[in-house]
């Protein structure tokens, strides 16, 4: 298994699968998420074996539920060892995030307390995930919109230990970063500064949804518009201080013309270029 | 200190209803914070089942649908991550809505939409040409036990479901429905999830075809001329992968 | 081969024929959009769902009526009788805002 590219790469979008085979490639890898490969056969897999030829692959899960207090669903860990296994991704990525409650899937990803009982619980279960598929996965930081006062540890700190404990890696959402820090009246900065920048193997840029409210600002990690400017300002000094590293556009609602999407995946790459030659000089 | 299966029983019962969860907090508007996520979970399921019965959602309207399908997900959640697969019960559950006992058919419908779901995932298989159909009947069609794709699906009502499903298809537009019954082959060609009108002895033939009845144990259900017709609608549409002869 | 086999055999064996020799498909097909809901990871939809968060359902608390091309495709009443008539009532009505 080679690794991403320190290029930028797009979620992709089946609407978008004809313009993406006619455009001459500049995109250093797609993403897909994992439970929309997971069925037997049909035109998802035949457009994902197409393009598997042409790029290099992310495989992002969105359904594990990592962060549940109960066990990992066993029938779902062997779809994503199937998924691996089929499509030899060149990064694996789940969420520090729980979606399931006993037998119910609630297709979001809820935040949870950080704590020494939490820290165990999903350490065991990216044990058990990076056993199960064979390789190393990353995990993503989570847009929250409300905390824990149970709470004992900082995010950052939570990820630094699993990272010491698993070995995983970490996907670092810079719109995720933004959207929290905003909504928990935090900075981002300081985040960043605490945050484990040398696990990083790949880094989200999304758009978010803004509500003023009366206690100030609700951001929503919508995936929906464009990556906001001061996204884009937060990332340029995010990169300038781990270097390059593979960084995708995600764009999920709302899903606007494959051009709309290269044009924001070009931003990424003049701003990596930057850094790039910031660091030969 | 509350453990985290607690924590996480009392989170998830707060998405479904107005009560916050102990033990949260914010920076102010907790209540509005929080139903970012009791909006999320209400709105994607719905929104999933909206993108699987579209032809649904457009017979009983938006509000219809909507309000319908948040009590169903409320009462039937997925039982698994891979949302591709969610709504199965959902016919099943219209059948027996009252708010939409007027449309009889809306089940039906459901079904065929459900069906083309499952025909657009379902195994690929490599279909057999009808020369290699015919070379592998070879003098003994009695018999011979075909394999369809695995796509193949069919939906019977005792409504006109399928009319009613293809009149509610983007351009289409809604007209008094024929009379019932009508029965659909269904089945996935190329990138498309097809929608057949066959008739019911046909149907009922490629159902005992599909289950590995061979051809010449057929004769209860359908007379020659209708096998004939059920095995051309099937290579004609390269449905048989597989023949052998037991 | 017996009379019953030979007309099965002709039957499958005409089938073939026609379908070697004409790929003229004269029956309706349908290709209706497709198709599934996927799964995403992103939150929302964002600022314009308030007060969509509750759900309570009483059976006879209230009642819907489909609003959609039903109404023009004249569907019959129930077979009880029962007709189609009514309104829509707010099921937000008991939602926080």
């Amino acid at each position: 298994m080679t690794q991403l590219p320190d290029t930028v790469g797009i979620g992709f979008k089946r609407s978008h699968y004809d313009a993406l085979r006619t455009t001459p490639n500049r995109l250093g890898f797609i993403e897909v998420h994992a439970e929309n490969y997971m069925g037997d056969g049909g035109p998802p897999h035949a457009q994902l074996d197409a393009l598997r030829r042409d790029y290099a692959l992310s495989v992002h899960g969105v359904g594990l539920s990592i962060g549940g207090a109960g066990p990992l669903d066993t029938d779902h860990l062997a779809r994503l060892k199937r998924v691996c296994d089929r499509y030899d991704p060149e990064s694996f990525s789940e969420h520090l995030a729980w979606s399931s409650h006993n037998d119910a899937f609630l297709n979001d990803l809820l935040p949870l307390p950080y704590d020494d009982q939490t820290l165990a619980t999903v350490c065991d279960h990216i044990d058990r995930l990076q056993d199960v598929i064979g390789r190393r996965m990353l995990l993503e930081n989570p847009s929250t919109y409300v905390t824990f006062e149970s709470s004992t540890l900082a995010e950052t700190d939570f990820l630094h230990a699993i990272v010491g404990r698993t070995g995983c890696g970490l996907l670092l959402d810079v719109n995720n970063v933004f959207v929290s820090c905003t909504n928990h009246r935090a900075d981002p900065r300081a985040y960043l500064a605490d945050f484990p920048l040398a696990a990083v193997g790949e880094i989200h840029l999304g758009g978010h949804d803004a509500e003023d409210l009366p206690s100030g600002p609700l951001l929503i990690d919508s995936h929906g518009a464009a990556v906001a400017d001061p996204v884009w300002t937060l990332y340029a000094e995010t990169v300038a201080m781990t270097g390059p590293r593979p960084t995708l556009i995600e764009w999920d609602n709302d899903v606007p013309d494959l051009p709309v999407l290269l044009a924001e995946a070009d931003r990424a790459a003049t701003i990596l270029d930057g850094v790039r030659h910031a660091r030969a000089s | 200190m509350p453990g985290h299966l607690e924590t996480q029983t009392a989170f998830r019962a707060a998405l479904n209803s107005r009560d916050l969860p102990p033990g949260i907090t914010a920076v102010g508007d907790l209540d509005r914070r929080f139903s970012v996520y009791r909006n999320t979970v209400a709105h994607t399921l719905s929104d999933a089942l909206a993108q699987r019965f579209p032809a649904v959602q457009r017979i009983v309207g938006k509000a219809f649908f909507r309000q319908t399908a948040r009590i169903f997900v409320a009462d039937n959640p997925p039982r698994s991550p891979v949302l591709q697969d969610y709504g199965t019960e959902f016919p099943a559950f219209l059948a027996d809505f009252p708010p939409a006992a007027s449309l009889p058919y809306l089940a039906d419908v459901a079904l065929i939409e459900m069906a083309r779901g499952q025909a657009y995932h379902a195994a690929d298989a490599e279909p057999l040409s009808p020369a290699a159909v015919m070379s592998r009947i070879g003098a003994a069609p009695d018999t011979a036990q075909v394999t369809l794709h695995p796509s193949v699906r069919m939906v019977s009502s005792p409504h006109a479901a399928v009319s009613i499903w293809r009149m509610n298809q983007p351009g289409a537009a809604a007209t008094p429905p024929p009379p019932g019954p009508e029965t659909a082959l269904i089945f996935r060609r190329d990138d498309a999830s097809v929608v057949l009108p066959i008739p019911p002895d046909i149907a009922r033939t490629v159902t005992q075809m599909q289950s590995g009845t061979p051809l010449g144990a057929l004769g209860h259900v359908a007379d020659a001329d209708t096998v004939g017709t059920a095995f051309s609608t099937l290579l004609q549409n390269r449905l048989i992968v597989g023949l052998c002869h037991i | 081969m017996t009379s019953k086999t030979t007309t099965l055999a002709l039957a499958i064996f005409g089938a073939c024929a026609a379908v070697t020799s004409a790929s003229a498909q004269d029956m309706e097909k349908c290709f209706g959009v497709a198709l599934a809901g996927e799964n995403g990871c992103a939150a929302g939809p964002g600022t314009t769902c308030a007060g969509t968060s509750t759900i309570d359902y009483q059976g006879n608390a209230w009642s819907l009526v489909p609003a959609g091309t039903c109404e023009d495709m004249a569907v019959p009443a129930a077979a009880d009788g029962t007709e189609r008539m009514g309104s829509l009532e707010e099921l937000d009505r008991d939602i926080p805002a």
